[in-house]
């Protein structure tokens, strides 16, 4: 019932950030504050991680493969699909979850600690379409992050192959060029936008939502990344069915 | 002016506001008074809309809270101003931009019109070194100072104050009483300030309302406290020694 309650109320705040909206002017400067916050302060995190769990796909793959019948740019090939196909879209966005995430419901709730939420509300002015929607468009340029994470990662695992001598350049860049369909650079955008709404707004939730004080506030953030990662998860797996089977 | 009605208001089953009725008039500032737990916060959130009455009517100017349509109680919104216990400035915004914030929301006047309105009211609660600052870096004093300005830039007909000298010093606690009063009278605001601080009842209550667990329990203004033989104001009234010995010397 709990569930069900949750479920609901935040069906209905999805349907209040569409209504009402604030005034365009206002709007603009937030939607590019959050496009700041959100989107180009996670690229060096991501790019970062994206760099280095690419680098250790590509050893791992080069490790376990063991029969000499196997070709060498089987280990280029491998980290490409883990990549483009999961890696970046789905634990990229699992990361985000903890960052953007937990910045989110923190921001949110201090404002609703701090009684900022009710002056809103008091001076008549939708709150929710104030806090909510300027984070989902600014979470709409998630894929160009994701984007910089595919190059990363693949750039990741070609430097660890090279310098670790597991296969040579050409090997691996064949293997990245090989049985390459640019559909699952679409499948992998489409995940993104959808965790990226999933990312603004279960956050949000949390953080709009949140009773009592401070402490609190890390609770709410603590939930808010639990119940976001469980979310993309259980949509990665339904979003996958659809589309790549 | 804003007439309560019978206001009831339960939570989970718990009756919080039973049957109040009052007038606020214009120009006056009006207090809410009681102990923590009497029901004033939740009677001024109903005044302000965040808390849906359950039973009992509340007037705005003659027109009943209830009967409004969506767009009447948005414009009544608009004609409100609150000043939070907190003060509820927003922390990334200067106290410029503080105080420009709802004449930008809520207006179709120009940046330069919306700027000088602004600066006109910082400049009358006694703000204009602190434009750029930004509420961190403010006192609590400054804060409420910045909230009040805040809330009357929109020129309001209905103030609303919860607490607003909680957290102060006395001495800066009554240059905020003031502060609320002479903007009240030179507007010709209703003012409704919610508090438990007898000074504040000494120095501006004009019309008090005393809740007791819900109820109203006595009303009366700041010349008739020391006069009335209500046991409940007198309990809450004469709590501390200090109060005592100034009815002693009163009497």
């Amino acid at each position: 019932m709990k569930l069900l309650h949750h479920v609901g109320a935040y069906l209905l705040m999805l349907r209040m950030v569409f209504i009402k909206p604030t005034k365009g002017k206002v709007m603009r400067k937030l939607i590019f504050q959050d496009i700041q916050d959100l989107i180009i302060g996670s690229i060096g995190i991501v790019g970062f991680l994206s760099f280095f769990v690419g680098g250790v796909v590509s050893i791992q793959t080069a490790l376990n493969i063991e029969s000499p019948l196997i070709p060498k740019n089987l280990v280029g090939f491998a980290t490409r699909q883990s990549v483009i196909l999961e890696f970046a879209p789905t634990f990229m966005c699992i990361i985000l979850a903890g960052k953007v995430g937990s910045y989110i419901t923190s921001s949110i709730g201090t404002m609703r600690v701090t009684e900022q939420i009710d002056a809103l509300e008091v001076m008549g002015i939708n709150s929710v379409n104030y806090l909510v929607f300027p984070k989902i468009v600014a979470m709409l340029l998630l894929p160009f992050v994701i984007n910089i994470s595919m190059f990363l990662g693949i750039l990741g695992g070609y430097a660890a192959t090279l310098y670790g001598g597991f296969s040579s350049s050409a090997d691996f860049i064949e293997g990245i060029q090989l049985d390459f369909r640019p559909f699952h650079v679409i499948y992998a955008f489409i995940k993104t936008l959808i965790f990226a709404m999933v990312l603004a707004t279960i956050p949000s939730y949390h953080g709009y939502f949140m009773k009592g004080g401070a402490l609190e506030v890390g609770k709410a953030a603590t939930v808010a990344f639990v119940w976001t990662s469980v979310v993309i998860i259980v949509l990665n797996y339904i979003v996958t069915q659809l589309l790549l089977t | 002016m804003i007439e309560l009605r019978d206001i009831t208001k339960s939570f989970a089953g718990k009756e919080v506001l039973k049957g109040i009725s009052m007038t606020f008039e214009p120009g006056k500032t009006n207090l809410i008074i009681g102990q923590s737990g009497s029901g004033k916060t939740v009677l001024l959130k109903c005044l302000l809309g965040l808390h849906q009455t359950d039973g009992g009517s509340m007037l705005f100017s003659d027109q009943a809270y209830n009967e409004m349509s969506d767009d009447a109680r948005r414009t009544l919104r608009r004609e409100m101003g609150m000043v939070f216990q907190g003060s509820a400035l927003f922390d990334s915004m200067t106290v410029l931009e503080n105080v420009m914030f709802p004449m930008q929301m809520l207006t179709k006047q120009s940046d330069a019109a919306i700027r000088k309105a602004a600066e006109e009211v910082i400049e009358r609660v006694n703000l204009v070194d602190a434009y750029h600052k930004l509420p961190a870096e403010l006192s609590g004093g400054m804060q409420k100072r910045v909230a009040i300005a805040r809330a009357v830039v929109m020129k309001p007909k209905y103030l609303f104050c919860d607490e607003p000298n909680s957290g102060l010093d006395p001495k800066t606690a009554i240059v905020i009483d003031n502060l609320v009063r002479e903007i009240t009278q030179e507007n010709n605001i209703t003012t409704v300030i919610n508090s438990h601080d007898m000074n504040s009842v000494m120095e501006i209550g004009d019309s008090i309302l005393f809740l007791k667990d819900g109820v109203k329990a006595w009303e009366g203004s700041k010349e008739l406290v020391f006069k009335t033989d209500n046991k409940a104001i007198n309990d809450f009234v004469y709590s501390s020694n200090l109060m005592k010995k100034v009815k002693e010397v009163y009497q």
